[in-house]
């Protein structure tokens, strides 16, 4: 993949995560958290989102980004206060904000007009502070509001050299044309320069890149070593560009150190003066006027008696042949210095040009080293500081993982066969190989329990989306509406996940559209005008269970009895328990609503939620209390790869039970079963009766004539009732790894999955509540509920 | 001798960003997601250069180069901060924290890598 569409891939990524923080941050802020680095972290991510959208080109994005910045920057600064108003329109924006991630995802933009409702909000709010607080209000407060128009121009960034530091703009800032005689530079550190790591020789090799450059270095003020101060910065140069180049071209060489430096530019050749020209300036002006002069004046005999001219500033052109001496002292042994005056510039001067560019910027170099602030260039080698980042997680491709799980399920396979022909070659229990293979078993089954770990999430991320959710059905219903969730980071397999939310939205909605009174009745009822949906993740035995409960009106069994007699789903005069009648909304086509609304209504039934659920591996109960509320109750097995199974025979089969639903195994008398109708039976189990089920019979294996009365497995059904599932025998409780049966075969009713035993074969794993659907299918009994899924 | 740049950057995707920009002008990249886990990376590493991001949680820019700076060892280190927009009252605070440049967001490789060379050795 091209490295920066994979980065992009990391940066909506990163959004996902940056939005969810924005969201939490500014939740916190609506329930009153007033804590400073909540609204930092509210701030950053707004922040980050606006600097990698800047990076991709996403104006949209950025356009809208720095808005919503701009006011969470007065709210950091204390200029605005978060007050709930303010924090409604930003939960707003951080939606819009999510919105349009998606649409750059998607590799569309949300149109701007969407974005003004908003964004006249946010600046109504920026507004109002700034004028409020327009006393104290810092120098770029004023610009803040402003800045959303210039949002635009703002991603595409120009090296302008700031001017922002008058003191040292001693050139007029007019238009600056090029001088075409070059410049002439006068350069003097002030020490902080060198605080700040900056250093006069990489500024100086920096000016060389514009061109040929000769430097003259004033070290008068150099004092004794007794006197010498190792923070102080006692050098200067006299520096002379010969480029035509802008004066900011030469002032952004010095941009970094703009205020740590006395600077000044004069163009040579230009008539014009700065005003702030003093005596000695003049004269040097003056002096290097001809520049080709001094170039070809400079290999005569420098003569020490110049510097006569003016003791306390010596003129350049004297200066000039004076480090002309030097350099050629120097140059044989500096010539590695070569590099520094970045010798294409140095070759552009003509040949006849006697003084090398490099010799005198050499020259520069060990006197400035000699300036203590001043950081010494070259950086001690040291090993390479791969290993300095520790990386506490890593980021892998998800087909690995799942290769890695297939592999680690044969492992298991393969050894339990091991495990089986060691036993069936008679081998000794206690002996050596027996033990070693406990220990490979124990190991093996380590493995796989880490490996399926890496596959865990914590489902925040699917709790995560639902506040927004939440917002909006409240605000379509009109309904007052606080969510809160409990256990966002109870662990599950990543496609469990994913397929968690959409039947969780349905059953939020579900809740706040049904379940919930508006304010008015809350408050006629007794209760806050504010209901709570609670959303809520834990571990519970090997499976995850998740929550969604209201404290709304509860289920209104009477409504949902005439409502399913009347769409013929009960005989009118059936005679159900509040259990059973509770789980009739799970019925195909069941809508407790007299109209379907815009919010759960779309089509979809809490009969789809459950079919999603069960698709899972994982059942869904609710309980009601009328007046107190509903609880949606999903319980959810951990991982999708393996499975907990009791093996059992019917005929010649051997099929996996998965021992999440057995309620327990018993093996009735011939007494306790009753016929019921032609095919149907009863079993009595502790004085009530239970449909009885012949496996066998369901999925329409040949009758084992040697069966009797076999086993009954004690089963929960989809709908929390019991159900007992007649078997041959019991063989054994083992872990399985659930292989597809849809995959690799195709579907067949009654069956969930399959699997590969220890001895090699191909085991079917019973999907029971199908198997349950299918008796009640072809029995003659009245059918009180659901089909097979 | 290649040289090292540490970056400080709390967002994934500006850090993958550098270290693409970086790595592609042949230095080495050395990272940390904060001010703070950015000196722990400066305990074991001695980078040429570093950039450094403004906005971090647990310690920002402006007080990791404090820190930097405190370090007599790292005084001479130059600092390149990120900063999003031309925003000359945050490079003058960035530069009173001991700041030795500055690269503006977005930035393009060459812009980035130049400012690198013009504060390295």
């Amino acid at each position: 993949m091209d490295p920066l569409e994979a980065i992009k891939a990391t940066f909506f990524q990163e959004c996902e995560e940056l939005l969810a923080d924005l969201e939490t941050g500014l939740l916190a802020m609506e329930g009153g958290d007033s804590d400073p680095e909540t609204v930092n972290a509210v701030f950053r991510a707004v922040h980050s989102v606006k600097g990698g959208a800047g990076a991709f080109g996403l104006e949209g994005l950025v356009r809208f980004a720095h808005v919503f910045e701009t006011t969470l920057d007065g709210v950091r600064n204390g200029s605005l206060d978060p007050e709930p108003g303010l924090v409604a329109v930003m939960l707003r924006a951080a939606d819009r904000l999510a919105d349009h991630v998606s649409a750059a995802k998607a590799g569309t933009a949300l149109a701007e007009a969407g974005d003004e409702p908003l964004v006249a909000a946010l600046q109504t709010f920026c507004g109002e502070a700034a004028s409020a607080g327009h006393d104290e209000a810092e120098p770029d407060f004023d610009f803040a509001p402003m800045a959303v128009s210039l949002g635009g121009d703002e991603s595409s960034f120009t090296p302008m050299p700031v001017s922002d530091l008058g003191v040292l703009d001693v050139a007029e800032p007019v238009a600056a044309p090029a001088a075409d005689g070059g410049w002439i530079i006068e350069f003097r550190p002030h020490p902080n320069l060198y605080r700040n790591a900056n250093d006069a020789l990489y500024l100086i090799r920096e000016l060389a890149r514009l061109g040929p450059v000769e430097a003259v270095l004033h070290d008068e003020a150099v004092p004794n070593l007794d006197a010498f101060d190792p923070a102080a910065s006692y050098l200067g140069w006299t520096l002379l560009l010969d480029a035509a180049v802008s004066e900011d071209q030469v002032r952004g060489v010095f941009e970094f150190v703009d205020g740590d430096c006395d600077l000044t530019l004069r163009a040579v050749g230009s008539l014009s003066r700065p005003e702030e020209t003093d005596a000695a300036d003049e004269e040097r002006a003056e002096a290097v006027a001809p520049v080709g002069e001094i170039a070809a004046e400079a290999p005569s005999e420098a003569d020490p008696a110049i510097l006569g001219a003016d003791p306390s500033m010596p003129s350049l052109e004297s200066l000039l042949a004076m480090a002309h001496g030097l350099a050629e002292e120097t140059a044989p042994a500096g010539s590695g210095d070569a590099e520094v005056s970045d010798g294409e510039a140095g070759h552009d001067a003509p040949p006849s040009a006697p003084i090398p560019t490099s010799a005198t910027v050499a020259r520069a170099e060990p006197r400035e080293r000699s300036a203590p602030g001043a950081a010494s260039a070259a950086a001690p080698p040291f090993p390479a500081g791969g290993e300095a980042l520790v990386q506490t997680t890593i980021r892998v491709d998800l087909e690995r993982v799942d290769r890695l799980i297939d592999l680690v399920g044969e492992l298991v396979i393969n050894q339990a066969m091991l495990a089986q022909q060691v036993h069936e070659a008679g081998i000794v229990r206690s002996g050596n190989i027996a033990l070693g293979l406990d220990d490979l078993e124990q190991l093996t089954r380590e493995i796989q329990d880490s490996v399926m770990a890496i596959r865990a999430q914590p489902v925040k991320s699917v709790f995560q989306r639902m506040p927004r959710l939440v917002r909006e059905v409240a605000g379509m219903t009109g309904k007052v509406v606080r969510l809160v969730t409990e256990g966002e980071a109870t662990e599950v397999d990543k496609t469990v996940i994913e397929r968690l939310s959409d039947p969780l939205t349905h059953m939020i909605r579900n809740a706040i559209d049904h379940g919930l009174e508006g304010p008015d009745a809350r408050e006629a009822a007794g209760k806050p005008r504010e209901g709570v949906i609670r959303l809520s993740a834990q571990h519970r035995s090997g499976r995850i269970v998740i929550e969604v409960a209201d404290d709304g009106r509860g289920i209104d069994r009477a409504r949902v009895k005439a409502i399913a007699v009347e769409r013929g789903l009960i005989e009118a005069d059936a005679t159900l328990t509040d259990e059973e009648v509770d789980n009739l909304i799970f019925a195909p086509g069941f809508s407790t609503a007299s109209e379907v609304s815009d919010i759960s209504g779309r089509g979809v039934g809490m009969d789809v939620v459950k079919r999603s659920i069960q698709a899972l591996g994982g059942r869904i109960t609710i309980t009601s209390v009328p007046g107190a509320g509903s609880t949606f109750s999903l319980s959810l097995p951990l991982t999708l790869a393996v499975l907990d199974g009791m093996v059992v025979t019917v005929g010649a089969q051997t099929l996996v039970v998965p021992i999440t639903v057995i309620v327990e195994t018993l093996r009735p008398k011939a007494a306790d079963i009753r016929g019921l109708g032609p095919q149907g039976a009863v079993l009595a189990v502790r004085g009530s009766h239970v449909p009885l089920i012949d496996v066998g019979e369901a999925l329409g294996f040949a009758p084992d004539p040697e069966g009797g009365a076999g086993v009954t497995l004690l089963v929960e059904s989809e709908l929390g009732g019991l159900a007992a599932l007649r078997v041959d025998a019991i063989l054994g409780q083992r872990q399985v790894v659930i292989k597809s049966l849809e995959q690799n075969y195709d579907q067949v009713l009654g069956i969930g999955a399959a699997t590969i035993l220890g001895d090699g074969r191909v085991a079917l794993i019973l999907d029971v509540d199908a198997v349950i659907a299918l008796r009640r299918q072809t029995s003659a009994r009245p059918l009180p509920l659901a089909q097979a899924s | 001798m290649t040289k090292v740049i540490l970056t400080v950057d709390d967002s994934r995707t500006m850090r993958d960003m550098l270290r693409l920009a970086l790595t592609d002008a042949a230095f080495e990249v050395v990272q940390a997601v904060d001010g703070v886990h950015g000196l722990e990376v400066l305990s074991q590493t001695e980078p040429d250069v570093i950039i450094t991001d403004i906005n971090m949680p647990n310690m920002d820019g402006f007080g990791f180069i404090e820190a930097v700076r405190r370090d007599d060892a790292r005084r001479a280190t130059p600092i390149l901060v990120l900063t999003t927009e031309s925003d000359a009252e945050k490079k003058q605070r960035a530069r009173a924290a001991g700041a030795t440049g500055w690269i503006v967001k977005p930035f393009d490789p060459v812009k980035l890598v130049d400012a690198v060379r013009r504060v390295a050795a």
